[in-house]
């Protein structure tokens, strides 16, 4: 999912709070992802800590973390290493 | 995050496709109690109100300090892990947008309940703002009381005099409207 020409990416992180089904909702309204590749993430945040939701530019990836904000999910933006 | 099993009540999906809950006075008062603390804690800082009014008109502020309330930290999170200044930047364009659509949601719960009795029905769209704001005040309450992946059963047993068991209770409560309405509003179809 992250091409080599999209130096930025969001990360999205696991909380105590946020329901499974919450976070796999949020993945398929606001990226319209598809319920297969939004509980994939989902899972990967609850087991892993963190998953790589999105890829693109600086401007992009920040309009994402402000959207996982707004949606109540702790998101940051990093540089893609 | 944390995991919910489907209940037997709180929302359910009307032949018509609105959401429906059956509630008591007190869930009503208790919900909407909830939504103006979240409007409260989410209003645009005081800091702001001398801004220039072409930045104010774009939503960016001249300065935002960071958050020191622990819930409002958790609403408005940094946006990146090791970089203050980006992090500072960010909140400069955001801060106000993100305020403003958290106020916005919790008004709209605040508007449903104030036109209902007993019955409250949503539409898609409001189930939507119901879900944000049901999110919101799970954080907020889950971060007061310290919440983690493994302390639930330890906060259900607290005693009724410490204050983080009927908050608790709450939190519990929200938990199980906000999995009925996701599953009566968008996983219906599963």
């Amino acid at each position: 999912m992250v091409l080599p020409d999209t130096p930025w990416i969001t990360i999205v992180w696991n909380d105590p709070v946020n329901l499974m089904s919450y976070v796999t909702y949020v993945f398929m309204t606001y990226f319209h992802y598809s319920r297969e590749k939004a509980e994939k993430l989902m899972t990967d945040v609850h087991v892993k800590g963190r998953a790589v939701v999105s890829a693109g530019t600086r401007e992009e990836m920040e309009r994402d973390v402000t959207a996982m904000h707004s949606y109540g999910l702790w998101a940051t933006v990093s540089k893609n290493e | 995050m944390s995991d919910h099993e489907e209940v037997s009540y709180g929302f359910r999906r009307s032949d018509s496709g609105r959401l429906v809950l059956r509630t008591d006075l007190v869930e009503r008062g208790l919900l909407d109690t909830l939504a103006d603390q979240i409007m409260n804690i989410m209003a645009p800082t005081s800091q702001n109100v001398d801004l220039d009014p072409i930045a104010r008109m774009v939503g960016i502020d001249a300065e935002v300090e960071a958050p020191t309330d622990e819930v409002v930290r958790r609403l408005l999170p940094d946006a990146y892990r090791d970089d203050p200044d980006s992090t500072a930047d960010f909140r400069r364009f955001t801060d106000r947008d993100l305020r403003t659509s958290k106020v916005a949601h919790a008004a709209v719960v605040r508007d449903c309940l104030a036109r209902s009795g007993e019955k409250v029905t949503l539409s898609a769209d409001e189930a939507q703002s119901w879900l944000a704001f049901l999110n919101d005040a799970r954080l907020a309450l889950g971060t007061r009381i310290g919440i983690t992946e493994a302390n639930h059963q330890e906060l259900n047993d607290l005693p009724d005099e410490d204050p983080r068991s009927g908050m608790y209770h709450v939190y519990d409560w929200l938990t199980f409207l906000q999995e009925s309405l996701l599953q009566a509003s968008f996983f219906h179809d599963s």
